[in-house]
């Protein structure tokens, strides 16, 4: 990736490229020792190291260095996360928060700029103290997810959808520091509230069952209790048990079978984002945002 | 992961794959790479069987998959003596839009062109398309060409590491279908004279590359997921990431597959052409 730094009139902005996982990217793997995607909690990054530890774990602090310290005043105003999913997910930004108005404006710019691809806002509902993601370095921060693509492979469509996304992203970035307001109002978003794993043999741990041919490619379709999940090796459909109806995704993400999830479940709400505009003071690259009341 | 995954299954209760005149192994080629969840762990398997890798020395020196290759060839072979194994299916996923795909790697494989003329009609209107490749320089030395008649079986799209269910039960109602013609063919029917429609393979296309072999370009829009479709010369074939579309310039039409196949990126491989064919089998009958 180049690394680039834009100023331009009405509203200056320092964009950084960096390879997250050099080594990883280079072997086409997801990670060499550990997942860098979850190293980046404040103990991952504080605590004590091993004599030799994962290379991800020294990649994190390496990455907190460069772009935070997560959670100082140094800290980069906005990471923005590239990654690629084998979920049908459309385009997801996806954060810890729902209150974080730049995130979720910068969602909601998204979506109508980019009106022939479906755009969702992901919210992982986890404290604060325990996001474990590189986009919780920043002082804001969303991963940018796009699917659904094999592991390995670029595809022309997602790779115009992700260049799309992030163009737009930064457009809003010079928008909003150049004076722009964004008018508040209700969008909709996903907030995570639970997983659940393939069924597995209770000796090997080997998976017996598949998504259901129904499900497979259903993301952000409502699951209704009962509703067919899991088709098993010898031919029995294995049926959504909870109570509530549910809206599942990453469905069938190829690199969360190690991780015991086979789809994720969120319930759909609603929330209200205030009006937002930069409050300047002096150097155009310090901002503040303000919630205007009506 | 569908190959693996029905292997497994057979390999601890066989019952779906078992008939009364064959005698059938699964059989996992590359353990090792199954663990590590890739493709191959040293080389890749799916081209070690070459003469010069099968007589190799060295044991436990040897590259893991020339070992292991030499230990296929042992169980299952030697390759070309007529000890090897009457038949061996090598199955396969893509990430690629082939849908269900038998590769051939002999025009003259009677046997073979017959099985896969009465699987493309049991399995109809569903389609199962025959892929031919006895290309001089683009042949390789696959585990399956140990044996006799080598069948290979591509589904996809799938993505690596990734199970689909629908993926996974079109390669198991494939293997259902050959199987039976084997039985059959044991039991002594005849199978009367056939034609068979295949792809025989023509020549393969890399990514546009920089000095550094850094792809400069993805396939087009318009040719993703467009296996076996018509790619007529002019036809847009590749993007360059600042949106240039780079035409196909070859002389005539062809049907290309292995449309962006990721294992393929290493081998300088974004698609290869085909071109259409009709071959005649032979009628066969047990002797």
């Amino acid at each position: 990736m180049r690394t680039a730094t834009g100023a331009e009139a009405g509203g200056d902005v320092s964009v950084r490229a960096v390879l997250a996982n050099p080594r990883a990217t280079r072997l086409g793997r997801r990670y060499l020792d550990t997942d860098l995607n979850r190293c980046f909690t404040h103990a991952a990054l504080n605590g004590p190291l091993s004599d030799a530890p994962p290379y991800e774990m020294t990649r994190a602090r390496e990455l907190d260095a460069l772009l935070g310290p997560k959670g100082s005043p140094r800290a980069v105003d906005l990471v923005c996360d590239l990654h690629n999913s084998t979920s049908n997910m459309g385009l997801c930004v996806i954060a810890f928060s729902d209150c974080d108005w730049i995130c979720l404006h910068v969602f909601r710019y998204l979506q109508r700029q980019m009106p022939d691809i479906p755009v969702r806002y992901i919210h992982l509902d986890v404290p604060d103290e325990e996001s474990f993601s590189l986009d919780s370095v920043g002082k804001h921060g969303f991963a940018l997810e796009i699917g659904p693509q094999p592991h390995g492979v670029v595809r022309s469509d997602i790779y115009t959808a992700m260049k799309d996304g992030l163009q737009h992203t930064l457009d809003w970035v010079r928008l909003f520091n150049s004076g722009a307001v964004f008018e508040g109002g209700p969008v909709d978003l996903f907030t995570a509230v639970g997983h659940v794993d393939y069924p597995r043999e209770a000796d090997t741990q080997n998976i017996m069952a598949a998504i259901h041919p129904k499900l497979q490619d259903q993301d952000f379709c409502l699951l209704r209790p009962e509703e067919p999940m899991f088709q098993t090796f010898s031919g029995q459909t294995l049926r959504y048990k909870g109570s509530e109806p549910l809206y599942p995704f990453f469905i069938n993400e190829c690199a969360y079978y190690e991780k015991g999830v086979a789809l994720y479940l969120a319930r759909k709400r609603s929330v209200t984002l205030p009006t937002l505009r930069v409050h300047k003071k002096g150097h155009p690259a310090n901002f503040v945002s303000v919630q205007e009341e009506e | 992961m569908s190959g693996v995954t029905l292997v497994n299954l057979w390999m601890k209760n066989g019952a779906e794959i078992q008939r009364k005149t064959v005698d059938t192994k699964p059989f996992i080629t590359n353990p090792r790479a199954v663990e590590k969840c890739a493709r191959y762990v040293d080389t890749d398997l799916n081209r070690a069987f070459t003469p010069e890798n099968l007589s190799a020395s060295g044991g436990k020196e040897l590259p893991y998959e020339v070992q292991r290759a030499q230990e296929i060839n042992r169980l299952f072979g030697p390759k070309g003596s007529p000890e090897a194994y009457d038949v061996i299916f090598d199955l396969h996923n893509t990430t690629s839009n082939m849908g269900c795909t038998l590769i051939l790697e002999n025009s003259k494989d009677h046997f073979n062109l017959q099985m896969m003329n009465y699987i493309k009609r049991a399995i109809a209107p569903a389609s199962c398309l025959v892929l031919l490749n006895e290309h001089p320089l683009l042949k390789y030395s696959t585990s399956r060409s140990v044996a006799k008649h080598p069948v290979g079986l591509e589904v996809g799209p799938q993505p690596q590491g990734v199970l689909r269910s629908n993926i996974f039960e079109a390669m198991r109602v494939i293997l259902k279908h050959a199987l039976d013609f084997i039985a059959l063919f044991n039991e002594g029917m005849e199978f009367p004279s056939c034609t068979v429609e295949v792809f025989r393979v023509s020549e393969s296309v890399d990514y546009p590359r920089d000095a550094n072999g850094n792809i400069i370009a993805m396939v087009h829009p318009n040719l993703q997921d467009c296996d076996w479709e018509p790619l007529n010369p002019g036809d847009p074939m590749f993007q360059t990431f600042d949106g240039k579309t780079i035409p196909y310039q070859g002389t005539g039409t062809v049907y290309p597959t292995f449309i962006n196949e990721a294992a393929y990126y290493e081998k300088q491989q974004a698609f290869v052409t085909t071109r259409r064919e009709t071959l005649v089998a032979s009628a066969i009958r047990k002797a």
